[in-house]
């Protein structure tokens, strides 16, 4: 493990990167590779606005709970 | 033709697959969580209920999505008369002209100003859209790490895998997650 990353390494990184849990050194090695790497770059570019657009979404997910109590309700009315 | 129209419904994956896309239309036109949550399952039992009309011309979820705004109609429709409005009931003569009451206009609960708030809801939509195409465990796990926020840990308990096969599915996710959107982002 150099400084230098694959492609493969560097978008790892970067995926980790869209949940903050990247390192230090893994930044600093991912933004070496980016100088260099058109496709990375690209990739990394698109992974950025992902996580800014489900971000800006503000989705919410239903509890777990009451889909289950849904899934119960659903369960009940089928075998009728 | 009573069977093959109700084949085209799988009831049992309802929940799983358009919940939170059903959630996320009623609320920001309801702006109340418990009663959100009623909608759904009313919602999800007139499906149910009226299975057998289902012709499978529009896909499972437009046609959920097509009750859920009569449901959403009626909760408007009662929200109203609670208020102690003075209301002169009448019905319409026939199933076409619903909606031709100048009342309905002024306060269709579909007509939003805000545009802001429109766009984030199209984009929101947009993104249940394409994780339903996703579809599965890689689907899932993607949710719970990206919207709900789950750390790693937990997720790979819930899943019973190991930290690498969660980033690969992530990765793959994210990848597919890009290419689906990519039609709304440009």
């Amino acid at each position: 493990m150099g400084i230098f990353l694959k492609c493969e390494e560097a978008n790892h990184n970067c995926d980790k990167a869209q949940y903050k849990e990247i390192t230090f050194w893994e930044n600093v090695k991912l933004q070496i590779h980016l100088i260099m790497c058109n496709a990375c770059r690209k990739y990394t570019a698109n992974n950025n606005k992902l996580s800014k657009t489900i971000k800006n979404a503000k989705l919410v997910g239903l509890p777990k709970e009451q889909k289950e109590k849904m899934k119960e309700l659903i369960q009940k009315e089928i075998s009728k | 033709m009573k069977s093959m129209s109700s084949e085209k419904l799988f009831p049992e994956t309802w929940v799983d697959r358009y919940s939170d896309y059903l959630y996320n239309y009623t609320i920001v036109r309801v702006n109340d969580h418990e009663v959100t949550q009623d909608i759904i399952s009313e919602t999800f039992l007139a499906g149910l209920k009226s299975r057998v009309h289902f012709k499978g011309e529009a896909s499972e979820r437009t046609w959920l999505t097509s009750i859920l705004k009569h449901k959403i109609i009626d909760h408007y429709r009662k929200n109203n008369s609670r208020k102690g409005k003075a209301e002169v009931r009448m019905s319409y003569s026939n199933e076409d002209s619903e909606g031709d009451w100048l009342e309905e206009r002024v306060s269709d609960p579909f007509d939003k100003t805000a545009e802001d708030s429109m766009i984030n809801e199209e984009l929101g939509l947009a993104i249940l859209d394409c994780l339903d195409k996703l579809g599965g465990k890689h689907a899932a796990i993607f949710k719970m790490k990206t919207i709900d926020g789950f750390d790693t840990e937990a997720i790979c308990k819930e899943f019973n895998i190991t930290p690498s096969n969660l980033w690969v599915i992530l990765h793959r996710a994210r990848k597919s997650m890009v290419d689906c959107l990519e039609v709304n982002w440009y």
